[in-house]
């Protein structure tokens, strides 16, 4: 660890702290529907979008409208994503000339995208066409972005709003989503990345001669405005396989650090738009608080682990931290942190191999993403995932200020609780059991790269990826099988769907209650004790579920590494 | 409240039979009701026969299988027997009650005349029926007196032995079925046909019979059966994780295991929580209609008391003398005091103690003053003595300052009299008294022979320690309204003095009701207590209703509490008890969650230890055996149940300190406390089982 590595990831910190304020409260303003900087812009744009859709921002739903119109949305996106993956043979913008995606492959991939997991068992440069990649990807990238921020300020509703029946109306909250925050940011980052180097062509690819003489291919296409929705909106499928490793993805130390912010962000901010909706700012930075204390153990885990590197290597004579799979512009601080960053934030970016980190620091990201993403989390659905965790924490220990449980004045009952319990279940389910069935199947096991508690930990990475929405893979594991692409899409659909619709579930029913005033003997939701609580609570009942497979994975293996065993 | 009826946690009377009752409690239908005790009997079961074709068979190490399937079926058997003791207590007492039920007769009146009744048995009234209660029979159902005034003893449901007036009218008409009639007699219409009496319903209360469990309950058994799934998907899925190491994990560690996980304390012991919180409030003489109501409690937001009896004492007491210009101190106290000598009421002898203790004015004899008592009528509202033709009248100020006028009307009409209209004097008394008022008391104008001496201050007497009380309550986030029918002004400065935070003045049962749902609808939950039949709409309404023993049959039927020794402060032990119960479910949940942190610790090194031996670096408890951690970590996990019965029955001590501090504190205790407690359990049972050479 180096003093000039613990500086930049501070620097990272203070960003992204010093954003979540501005940003929210831009954010704020924008589901409230009051006027922004850029309302001349679009709302003609917006009002006429509503007039073809036929419907309109005063007109409310009730949370399974909501619910209903959210997954026909997600269904049709899909299905385009489908058939343009199918037809892309025969459809424009195909320099490179691809040939249709098998139909497995290309199911695992619209659930991929449309999920905003954006797992990719295929490599892009080799794999889709500039068509696939601008109107199917790209597209997906932003509206499944833009679907989780809708859930999650509609779960926000449930909370500020009182004695109602509407959560707000979906297609008002997804497009003002895409329209007045992802796209203007967008805009902005994709010129910052094609100054900083990316290209953004839709021309074929480029020949070019090396020093050799050797003919090479290089890879081009519309990288820019590609990478700056894959990071803002928490995508992290890549242009190119090597994903934010590639040059082009990701030229230099400021691009990196760019990125790393942009992933954040959003996510961050939604913490403030809570603060600011429930009218206490101070309740959004206790929930950013604790993304913040338990995101700050994983970077200081996994950077301790990777700078202090393989006792078995240093055997061999090669001192110094774990630098393979890294990219020796972004060196070991910073690999770790976006590492972290990607994980935590359900984007799945990576500019570095996780495969190749050691144990614990590869325990670090496996962690972060079992306990559901919620360190600051996917766009959206970070928000809503900590905020089930909130409804667990406060039920389980605001009994003991004796009262009922209650959050910002909403009590937490029977209903509330069944639906957090569902959602938090199906990470377990997804996660655990389709890994426990995949390290028995021989076809299965047979793609792992290494034996041992490696490759189990490359299946649960897999599971765990793509149940949690993630997306970034351990690597190592052959993915593109059918077993995989569809379990692994079955895996995505229930890591995003299975809480989805519990967390509007809540919403519906918090929103229809009163809200009760606080008083002194109101559990106090805005301090370090709630923090303490929360991170205590997310730990013990999200982490601890998963320290058997832990144990048999990552844990054995660094302990077996101090040991000097190896398998 | 009658201590009589509380009993000590360990007393054998109700250790003894609960043993056999956790037995009796294995029948599946009443195990199906708390789903992590169910599921733990289901795998005991399961590792039983697992256990039975290893004897046949011959399998290996049977004495720790065998230690492991017996420490399962402890530990459905310690939550049946908490669960027992708990309803041990309210038995004891159902108990006692069903002595004081014994048969009646009753006599059943045919028409308005009283001599005219047939002796028919108490359980063949049916709701309507009018029966005649004369002194020494016992009352055969519940009732309203229609007729009549008697002394009842009701020491049956209250526990207290002074008689209680019963009278027809008002708000002291209910009656109680198995109470007794000392004097009198009395008719009474049957409101409760048998089976249904207050009795009845106090005695299944009692024994739990009627038990449906409380939403928090039900949201609780929810989350408690969620984690045991998400626990069932953790162990269900490591025999293949096993297998892919190329291990083997035999079924009854994984069991083992993931009885520990499963939050076993508090489901063992929810139950008991929530019986042994009706039960306290039945020790204090308070009958909670229902467990919901219980729960309500702690969550009360709003307080409406009544100011008389509940935050003043129910009498007024002279305070002062204050006499207009030109009449000294001793002549108004003296005057008072001799129109007060005859007057029996306490705001009468209230000023006789005054006027000797202030200006030493000695008690006279009214007869060797040749004096004659003038009673206070609801017409004249004066009171009075005349004596040797003078004549004394106190009472209201305007009823005072109209009879000076009448008085002055009189003489002019040519009769002979000292009588003169004093305007100023006149304006005086009425200053004094709007200063009084404004005070808070009530103003008593005193007049000697048509003159005006001034005036006494009566004043409400706010109970000692009361302020103390509501700011303890204001700690506790609960806001007190005092109920008052005195005007505004009054209502203010007693409201001040008393430290209560707001007052609802010239109160009617309308305006109470509306304050009510006012406050409702802000989403609070309001608390208050009432006795009258004009109160039964508000108490229906409150969300925690304590209708007062004495009270009428429709009160009594309107709250969802009613307090036997009819206190109205109890309503602040109610809320402790409520937020006494729901802290004590908070508090072994917390505890029971944080416990899994070490049974990991103790079981997954040893589980894996065969195939994995690096995990035993895991294995920060230094335990013995692999078969010691298990063993020792399953027997930790029952014995908890059984240190904690003590604590869910007392229940975790309610401290009005604010939430936050109060958070904190008990975070620390079940939380924190809950991590570490199980390190050094398992590790003291470790020691001890390897010791004995167990395991």
């Amino acid at each position: 660890m180096t003093i000039n590595g613990w500086i930049q990831i501070l620097v990272f910190c203070g960003i992204v702290a010093l954003l979540v304020k501005p940003l929210g409260g831009y954010m704020t303003r924008v589901f409230n529907g009051e006027r922004t900087l850029l309302s001349w812009i679009f709302a003609p744009v917006e009002r006429g979008l509503y007039a073809v859709a036929g419907t309109s921002e005063r007109e409310e739903q009730h949370w399974t409208t909501y619910a209903a119109a959210l997954l026909f949305f997600n269904l049709a996106g899909f299905l385009l994503l489908y058939l343009l993956q199918r037809f892309q043979g025969a459809l424009p913008f195909n320099p490179a000339g691809m040939t249709a995606v098998p139909p497995e492959l290309a199911f695992n991939t619209a659930v991929s995208f449309m999920t905003n997991t954006n797992w990719q068992n295929y490599g892009g440069e080799s794999t889709m066409s500039y068509l696939v990649q601008m109107a199917g990807l790209t597209v997906q990238n932003f509206v499944s972005a833009a679907t989780g921020i809708a859930i999650a300020v509609a779960l926000i509703r449930g909370f500020s709003r009182a004695s109602v029946k509407s959560i707000g109306n979906f297609w008002v909250d997804m497009t003002r989503a895409t329209l007045y925050v992802l796209l203007p940011l967008c805009v902005v980052l994709t010129l910052v990345y094609v100054y900083l180097g990316m290209p953004q062509t839709l021309g074929a690819y480029v020949g070019a001669t090396t020093l050799e003489g050797a003919q090479q291919t290089i890879a081009l296409g519309p990288v820019a405005s590609q990478i700056a929705i894959k990071m803002l909106g928490t995508n992290g499928g890549g242009f190119f396989n090597a994903n934010a490793a590639h040059p082009f993805e990701n030229p230099d130390a400021i691009s990196n650090l760019i990125q790393m912010v942009s992933i954040f962000a959003i996510g961050a901010a939604l913490t403030n738009v809570f603060g600011r909706m429930v009218g206490n700012q101070r309740q959004g930075w206790a929930i950013f608080a604790t993304m913040a204390a338990l995101f700050l153990v994983g970077v200081v885990v996994c950077y301790w682990a990777e700078a202090a590197g393989n006792p078995l290597v240093h055997a061999l004579g090669l001192q110094g931290g774990n630098m393979e799979g890294k990219e020796v512009r972004f060196g070991i601080s910073m690999s770790a942190l976006f590492a972290v960053i990607t994980t935590a934030a359900s984007c799945g970016a990576v500019n570095a191999m996780h495969d190749s980190f050691t144990a614990l620091g590869g325990l670090i990201p496996l962690i972060n993403m079992e306990l559901g993403e919620i360190i600051v989390g996917g766009v959206g659905a970070g928000f809503y995932g900590i905020l089930l965790f909130v409804v667990l924490a406060i039920f389980v220990a605001g009994l003991m200020v004796g009262r009922t449980p209650e959050y910002l004045g909403k009590k937490i009952e029977a209903k509330e609780v069944k639906m957090a319990v569902l959602a938090i279940l199906c990470l377990p389910l997804a996660m655990l059991v389709l890994t426990a069935i995949a390290v028995v199947l021989p076809d299965a096991v047979a793609s792992i790269a290494n034996p041992g508690p490696r490759g189990f930990s490359e299946i649960l990475y897999a599971y765990t990826s793509a149940a949690a929405n993630n997306g970034s893979a351990f690597g190592g594991l052959t993915g593109n099988t059918v077993w995989y692409n569809l379990t692994l899409g079955i895996a995505m659909l229930m890591g995003r769907f299975l809480v989805i619709i519990p967390a509007l579930a809540i919403a519906g029913s918090l929103v229809a209650k009163k809200t009760v005033p606080a008083s002194a003997g109101t559990f106090p939701t805005d301090g370090a004790l709630f923090v303490g609580l929360l991170s205590g609570v997310i730990l013990i009942v999200g982490g601890l579920t998963f320290f058997p497979a832990l144990a048999v994975g990552p844990i054995v293996e660094h302990l077996a590494m101090l040991l000097g065993q190896t398998f | 409240m009658s201590q009589s009826k509380s009993t000590s946690i360990l007393d054998a009377r109700i250790l003894i039979p609960a043993i056999g009752d956790a037995f009796r409690k294995l029948n599946p239908k009443a195990l199906a009701r708390n789903p992590v005790m169910f599921v733990v009997t289901v795998v005991s079961a399961l590792t039983t026969v697992l256990l039975f074709r290893d004897l046949i068979t011959g399998g290996e190490n049977i004495g720790f299988s065998f230690q492991i399937v017996i420490w399962l079926w402890f530990t459905v058997l310690f939550a049946n027997f908490a669960e027992a003791v708990a309803e041990g207590r309210g038995k004891a007492q159902a108990e006692s009650l069903r002595r004081t039920r014994t048969e009646t007769q009753a006599k059943l009146l045919k028409g308005d005349d009283i001599k005219n009744f047939k002796i028919v048995p108490g359980t063949s009234l049916k709701v309507g029926d009018v029966v005649l209660v004369e002194a020494g029979d016992i009352i055969p159902s519940d009732g309203e007196v229609i007729e009549g005034v008697a002394s009842v003893n009701e020491a049956a449901i209250t526990g207290e032995s002074a008689p209680v007036i019963r009278e027809s009218g008002g708000d002291r008409s209910a009656v109680t079925g198995g109470t007794q009639v000392l004097s009198d007699w009395i008719r009474v219409r049957i409101t409760a046909a048998s089976g249904s009496t207050f009795i009845d319903r106090m005695i299944a209360l009692v024994e739990g019979a009627e038990r449906q469990k409380t939403p928090n309950e039900i949201a609780l058994n929810i989350l408690l059966a969620g984690m045991t799934l998400i626990f069932v998907l953790a162990t269900a899925t490591i025999p293949s994780f096993a297998t892919y190491a190329g291990g083997y994990i035999p079924v009854l560690i994984l069991v083992a295991l993931f009885v520990t996980l499963i939050p076993t304390t508090i489901g063992a012991l929810l139950s008991a929580i929530g019986i042994a919180g009706m039960d306290r409030l039945v020790r204090f003489n308070v009958l909670a209609m229902s467990g919901r109501a219980v729960e309500a409690a702690g969550d009360v937001d709003t307080l409406l008391l009544d100011k008389t009896g509940t935050i003043t004492l129910g009498n007024r007491q002279a305070t002062e003398f204050k006499p207009v210009r030109g009449v000294s101190d001793q002549e108004l106290a003296d005057a008072a005091q001799l129109a007060s000598l005859a007057d029996e009421t306490p705001e009468g002898r209230s000023i006789v103690v005054l006027a000797k203790e202030k200006y030493g004015i000695r008690a006279r004899d009214m007869g060797s003053l040749h004096a004659h008592f003038v009673p206070f009528t609801a017409q004249s509202r004066m009171s009075g003595v005349d004596f040797d033709g003078s004549s004394i009248r106190k009472g209201a100020v305007d009823a005072v300052l109209q009879h000076v006028d009448h008085a002055t009307v009189a003489s002019t009409n040519g009769t002979a009299s000292l009588v003169v209209r004093e305007p100023q004097t006149a304006r005086e008394v009425q200053a004094i008294s709007d200063e009084i008022a404004k005070a808070g008391g009530t103003p008593l104008a005193v007049v000697k022979d048509g003159r005006l001496l001034g005036v006494v201050h009566l004043k409400d007497i706010v109970k000692g320690g009361i302020k103390e009380r509501f700011a303890e309550l204001r700690r506790m986030g609960i806001r007190t309204v005092m109920i008052t029918g005195d005007n505004p002004m009054t209502a203010a400065a007693i409201a001040a003095e008393a430290g209560v935070d707001d007052f609802l003045a010239q109160a009617t049962p309308e305006n109470k009701l509306s304050l009510i749902r006012e406050e409702q609808a802000k989403g609070k939950l309001v608390a208050m207590c009432g006795d009258g039949t004009n109160d039964a709409p508000a108490l229906a309404q409150a969300d925690v209703g304590v209708a007062m023993n004495t009270g009428t049959v429709a009160a009594r039927e309107a709250g969802n509490m009613v307090d036997l020794d009819s206190d109205p402060t109890k309503l602040i032990e109610i809320v402790e008890i409520g937020k006494q119960l729901l802290m004590t479910r908070g508090a072994l949940t917390t505890f029971s969650i944080a416990n899994d942190v070490a049974k990991y610790f103790a079981i997954i090194p040893a589980m894996f230890l065969a195939f994995y031996p690096q995990l035993g670096a895991l294995n920060i408890m230094g335990l013995k055996t692999p078969e010691s951690a298990i063993l020792s970590a399953i027997i930790f996990n029952a014995l908890i149940i059984v240190a904690l019965i003590p604590l869910s029955l007392k229940g975790v001590k309610y401290r009005p300190i604010g939430a936050g501090a109060l958070l904190s504190r008990n975070l620390l205790v079940y939380g924190l406390g809950g991590i570490i407690v199980p390190f050094i359990g398992i590790k003291v049972i470790d020691v001890v089982i390897t010791t004995l050479g167990l395991a």
